[in-house]
């Protein structure tokens, strides 16, 4: 089929069009850059940009759309016109290219009000409660998406939670730079569990709801490894992998929260650029429970995932002995 | 005057379509005008089940008590509704019923008359409107507080209709030497009553205010909906003033008949009963026991007045009615406790049977070593104990001691405990015997629960008694100080039994399908229950372990363990009670068995886990004369828990000469199965994982069948001895208990699906909560509780497994394997302790969480290490997984890394 991938410069987004690819589907992108991918056409453009966007959904038959703003600090009205503007716009020109499958990824945050998760199933999309503006706008979006769901026009929600690998400049890196400079503390006891998503299951989750969605269409689906485990024995992993020391030091997590929340403001008030060291939301993320009922995901998308997380730390470990 | 009206919508849990208005001719003699009519709200689910084209088997006729209404009754109205909803699109047929629930006149949202009602006019109210209803049978009625009285008067009125009576906590009677419970008393005062009951809504929310847990403000709102003021709450008072405190009041006439009425009753009958009530405590429940002592009885523990919020009791109710008021095939599922008793064994000889044939015997029949009278070891001969128990029984007789009257023994195993307790069940009393090391929380619980008629104690026990109010007359094993015992309200020593039954003929034996004992559970598994058996059971229970262990007359027997220790002069032995502190089996030291091995000669020895650890621990003072002594030991059991291979082996080695075994069985099953030391050196294997402990093959006449787990870890299947299949463990014996006490929900719960046929038709099953398998060989192996499963998206996980996988990592000392998270989707974590002991708790470092994960064969979410795993006090070697669990999702959900 012909697949569109919004945000194919990103660690999922280019992983996710190289797979398609490799599957045999016609693959476009969308993003204000090159995608670097081999074998697909690129669309280079903003979400926000009518004609780029009615350009690239033009004669395709899906749309997997990534292209978001990801970070955990920045102006509220950037997150809004990206974010929801962006895909409200990506969801009209869709809908009038007659494209019929809409897999929107979105993010288990979008259900999260700052309590910890443990073992529920996806709830619905709730902006009110959201923490931070990548969630509220990934809420909010993800409503627009789903409320667009027609037996014509498919839409499906899935959220990869935390998702990792080789590659990854999202979250392996920044853990591995700050343990390096000794920057990386365990918020609390570093016992809470945390389920994450290896790379190749998000995007074999994915391609699974793209080539389903008949099925799944209208609902939304947290996606992960399903296989949680203690937050300091994830980040020592992944610290062992890339061959640096595993933190060592510990701040309260109460402690971190109030931090982040004080550095998060002086960050923006200061006109800090790049993301501030600690947010609330960060703080929050690393010291609560977060873990997933995949029981129904796993039914409905007919998809398991193939790489274990002891698999994926080898793989990250292999990956950063090569380089 | 305020006419009935519909109540205001939405109410909490309230479906409005249910509720309507009925009209009801008054009676002519009521002084009215003959054409006028009063007008009553009711819940009637009637039209709706016509609509869904369902006949109903019968009609729920629900009276609310004061101050409640029908609203009372909301979930039953739509369990019932939804239960013939259900069952009418399968072809299964689950009957449907009818649930009326109706608002008493001067209550809820019917009709405010401005009459004042007696109990009789009550009852004729609600003649009347049945009568304006048609109502035609069967009708159950289901009552609440002063509604069950109203009830049953209606019940009693109305025997060609009455199918069965159901009623949450009431009372029928005022005992005239007991006073009346001081909430009403307050509210009874005249100067109080108009003001606590109608002028304010004192009345109202007190009731209100004794839900378990709290009730929410949409509930306590629904329940205020309509008394929301003075003039709509005259019915309160009215209902208070109503009261029969005395005979001279005007309702206690009707009463009196009502309740006299009840001793004719016998449709099948169910009491549900809160007891944290300080309205109708238990004394009231155990009133209409002795009313109507064919009732099925449930006690919730921790539920109290308001038992219609704190539990379920709408799924209870229509689970009995199916059971018991529409019978259908299965007979498991309606035998009713103690009905399903096989025939007597012609093996069957009365637990005092050695008492009377060797009541000229100067042998020795029991040892003390440590009596509290004196530093030598006290031998009583079968003479002398045969009269002792002879006097006392036939001076329990002279003090009114009546067959089927509870005596709650709360002394420590020695010559008088064997004394009373032969004496009781000799006069046909039950006794009640609930283990100290249940605590004085669970000890308390559980006496009052069984609510004994007679407690016998010595002056600890008795002063604990009197402290916690714990029900029954008391009588002191020595005599006390006429101050003291006037103190402790102690109406007998045993000494004066023993001097009033001095030549005094001994009443008719009970028969062997009289109740015997209540044995109270260990606790470890939830509140503690008491377990029900009769003669012919509890003799059946001497054979078995006569039969298993070759213990019989001219045995010395080393009872360090309570339940088999009491079974010694049954048995024939000699029995002798180590020194120790019998409340803390840990107490036992190698040295105080050998003095009691050489004092009574004895070859068989019986003794705890927790026993034997400290036997162990202290084997370095044995001299040589204890070691020679201990060599004559013939046949040594630890009993009561399981034990590992080389405890066994290490307190084996200590008598050279013995068999060890270890017999697997509890409260409710004595002894099911047995294994030995060579045999358990068999079953553990040197390579492979572990799935569970090897308990040995059935002993002594038992039968171990598996009832099969289904994905989600419900054992679904029929009982069978399929080897390798995992399952609940059923058995049976003819030692298992008869029922459990005041718990028949429980009771169904452990006769489900034991339906038998043919050969076995006549055995007595029992579901364990235990989960295990059969080998092909016949061996039964533990695998765990069944509360303990550990429910994962890929299966479900025994907990006993992954804890001897995780035992076989060196710096493992103990594990124990919990689930975290919902059911369906939950995390398999370990947790252990370590060798040397951890300090702290923390997460395990990264070698020894990769050492467990490679060691156990199932997913590991964490691995938490903790300085000691919690363990049950009776035993000190049951790990309290369920408590674990909630301890570990608490760590790993963010929470304080606080110990379990």
């Amino acid at each position: 089929m012909k697949v569109l991938v919004t945000g194919a410069s990103g660690f999922l987004g280019s992983t996710v069009a190289t797979a398609l690819v490799a599957a045999g589907h016609r693959v476009r992108t969308l993003q204000r850059g090159p995608s670097k991918v081999a074998g697909v056409k690129d669309v280079l453009g903003s979400l926000l940009d009518p004609e780029a966007v009615s350009c690239a959904v033009a004669g395709m038959d899906g749309v997997v759309h990534l292209a978001a703003k990801v970070s955990l600090a920045g102006p509220a009205a950037e997150f809004d016109a990206v974010n929801v503007e962006g895909t409200r716009a990506l969801l009209t020109a869709a809908t009038a290219a007659k494209v019929s499958r809409f897999v929107y990824v979105s993010s288990p945050s979008v259900a999260h009000s700052g309590d910890s998760i443990m073992g529920d199933d996806a709830g619905p999309a709730d902006p009110v409660h959201a923490r931070g503006n990548y969630a509220r706008t990934k809420a909010e979006a993800e409503l627009l998406a789903l409320a667009a769901d027609s037996a014509e026009f498919q839409v499906v929600a899935i959220r990869p939670h935390l998702v990792w690998g080789p590659g990854d400049t999202q979250l392996v890196e920044r853990i591995v730079e700050r343990a390096r400079g000794r920057r990386l503390p365990l918020l609390g006891h570093g016992a809470a569990l945390i389920d994450t998503t290896y790379i190749d299951n998000a995007v074999g989750a994915l391609t699974a709801a793209l080539e389903n969605i008949d099925r799944v269409h209208g609902a939304a689906y947290v996606v992960t490894n399903g296989e949680p485990r203690p937050v300091a024995e994830l980040l020592a992993g992944i610290c062992r992998a890339a061959g640096v020391q595993p933190p060592t030091w510990r701040v309260p997590a109460g402690l971190a929260r109030g931090a982040g929340s004080l550095i998060e403001q002086l960050w923006q008030s200061t006109g800090g650029k790049d993301e501030p060291p600690m947010t609330r939301f960060l703080a929050e993320q690393l010291s609560t429970a977060h873990w997933f009922d995949q029981r129904r995901t796993r039914r409905d998308l007919d998809w398991h995932p193939s790489v274990s997380l002891d698999e994926g730390l080898a793989r990250l470990a292999a990956s950063y002995g090569a380089a | 005057m305020q006419s009935a009206r519909l109540p205001p919508v939405p109410l909490d849990g309230l479906d409005e379509r249910f509720s309507r208005l009925v009209d009801v001719p008054r009676e002519a003699e009521s002084g009215a005008a003959p054409d006028r009519v009063s007008t009553w709200h009711i819940l009637d689910n009637g039209d709706r089940l016509a609509e869904l084209g369902v006949k109903p088997a019968g009609t729920i006729l629900c009276v609310h008590g004061n101050p409640t209404w029908s609203y009372l009754w909301r979930r039953l109205v739509s369990a019932a509704t939804e239960m013939a909803a259900t069952g009418a699109g399968s072809a299964a047929g689950t009957e449907a019923w009818r649930v009326i629930a109706v608002d008493q006149l001067e209550m809820g949202f019917s009709e405010r008359t401005g009459r004042t009602r007696t109990l009789a006019d009550r009852v004729l109210d609600l003649s009347g409107l049945t009568d304006e209803l048609q109502l035609a049978g069967p009708v159950v009625t289901f009552g609440h507080d002063w509604g069950g009285v109203v009830s049953l008067g209606w019940a009693l009125a109305h025997p060609e209709l009455l199918a069965g009576v159901m009623l949450l906590n009431t009372a029928v009677h005022q005992p005239a030497d007991t006073a009346i419970p001081a909430p009403l008393r307050l509210a009874l005062n005249p100067a109080l009553l108009k003001a606590s009951t109608v002028t304010s809504p004192a009345f109202l929310e007190t009731t209100l205010a004794l839900a378990h847990p709290p009730l929410t403000r949409a509930v306590k709102d629904g329940y205020r909906a309509p008394y929301r003021s003075a003039a709509r709450r005259g019915g309160i008072g009215g209902f208070v003033a109503d009261i029969p405190v005395g005979p001279e009041h005007e309702s206690h006439a009707a009463l009196e008949k009502i309740a006299g009425g009840l001793r004719e009753l016998t449709v099948p009958s169910l009491f549900l009963w809160g007891p944290s009530d300080p309205i109708f405590g238990d004394r009231y429940l155990d009133d209409l026991i002795d009313r109507m002592p064919h009732a099925d009885v449930h006690r919730f523990e921790g539920a109290g007045h308001l038992i219609a919020e704190d539990v379920d009791y709408a799924q209870a109710a229509l689970g009995w009615l199916a059971s018991r008021v529409q019978p259908r095939s299965d007979p498991a599922e309606v035998a009713a406790p103690g009905q399903t008793t096989s025939v007597t064994s012609a093996e069957y000889r009365p637990l005092w049977h050695f008492l009377d044939e060797l009541e000229d015997s100067v042998e020795t029949a029991l040892i003390e070593m440590r009596p509290a009278t004196g530093a030598r070891p006290l031998q009583v001969s079968w003479q002398l104990l045969s009269r002792r128990v002879r006097e006392i029984a036939a001076g329990l007789v002279r003090i009114g001691v009546r067959p089927g009257d509870r005596v709650s023994l709360l002394v420590p195993p020695g010559a008088d405990l064997t004394a009373v307790l032969y004496a009781c069940v000799r006069v046909g009393a039950i006794v009640v015997v609930a283990d100290a090391g249940l605590g004085l929380k669970g000890l308390s619980r559980a006496v009052r629960g069984a609510q004994a008629d007679y407690v016998i104690g010595r002056l600890p026990g008795l002063t604990a008694a009197r402290a916690l109010g714990w029900p029954g007359r008391a009588i002191s094993t020595a005599r006390l100080p006429a101050a003291v015992a006037r103190t402790l309200g102690v109406s007998w020593s045993l000494g004066e039994l023993a001097r009033l039954g001095q030549d005094t003929p001994l009443p008719p034996e009970p028969r062997p399908t009289q109740a015997a004992a209540l044995l109270f559970t260990s606790g470890s598994t939830g509140p503690a229950k008491g377990v029900v058996y009769t003669h012919g059971q509890l003799a059946a229970v001497a054979r078995a372990l006569s039969r298993q262990y070759g213990v019989g007359p001219g045995t010395g027997l080393v009872a360090g363990f309570a339940p088999f220790a009491l079974l010694g002069p049954a048995l024939g032995t000699t029995s002798v009670t180590p020194d120790m502190d019998v409340t803390a089996p840990a107490t036992l030291t190698a040295t105080a068995v050998a003095d009691a091995v050489r004092v009574a000669r004895a070859s068989v020895v019986f003794l705890s886990p927790a026993a034997l650890v400290n036997v162990d621990a202290t084997k370095a003072a044995l001299t040589d004369s204890d070691r020679e002594a201990l060599a004559g030991v013939r046949i040594f059991l630890s009993a009561g828990a399981p034990v590992s291979e080389h405890l066994l082996a290490r307190a084996a080695a200590l008598m050279p000469n013995a068999q060890a075994h270890t017999p697997y069985g509890m409260t409710e099953g004595l002894l099911l199965t047995d294994i030995d030391l060579d045999e358990i050196r068999q079953t553990v294997p040197v390579v492979g994982t572990p799935s569970g402990v090897c308990v040995g093959r059935p002993a002594a006449g038992s039968r171990v069948l598996v009832s099969a787990l289904d994905d989600v870890g419900d054992a679904v299947g029929s009982p069978s001895d399929t080897p390798d299949v995992t399952g609940e463990i059923v058995v049976s014996a003819p030692h298992i208990k008869d029922h459990y006490d005041r718990l028949y929900l429980t009771d169904r719960q452990a006769l489900r699906g034991t339906g038998v046929t043919g050969a076995d038709g006549a055995r007595r099953w029992h579901r364990t909560g235990d989960v295990g398998h059969l080998d092909d060989v016949g061996r039964l192996w533990v695998e765990g509780r069944m509360v303990h499963l550990i429910r994962t998206p890929a299966g479900v996980i025994t907990p006993v497994g992954p804890e001897l996988q995780s035992e076989r990592v060196s710096r493992v000392a103990r594990a124990a394997a919990v689930g975290v998270g919902p059911a369906g989707t939950q995390q398999l974590v370990i947790v252990v302790e370590t060798s040397p002991a951890s300090r702290r708790v923390r997460l395990a470092e990264h070698t020894l969480a990769a050492e467990v994960r490679a060691a156990v064969d199932a997913p590991v979410a964490a691995v938490i290490v903790v300085p000691r795993l919690p363990t049950d006090i009776r035993h000190n070697s049951k790990i309290d997984r369920a408590g674990l669990a909630d301890w570990a999702t608490g760590i790993l959900s963010g929470g304080r890394m606080g110990k379990p």
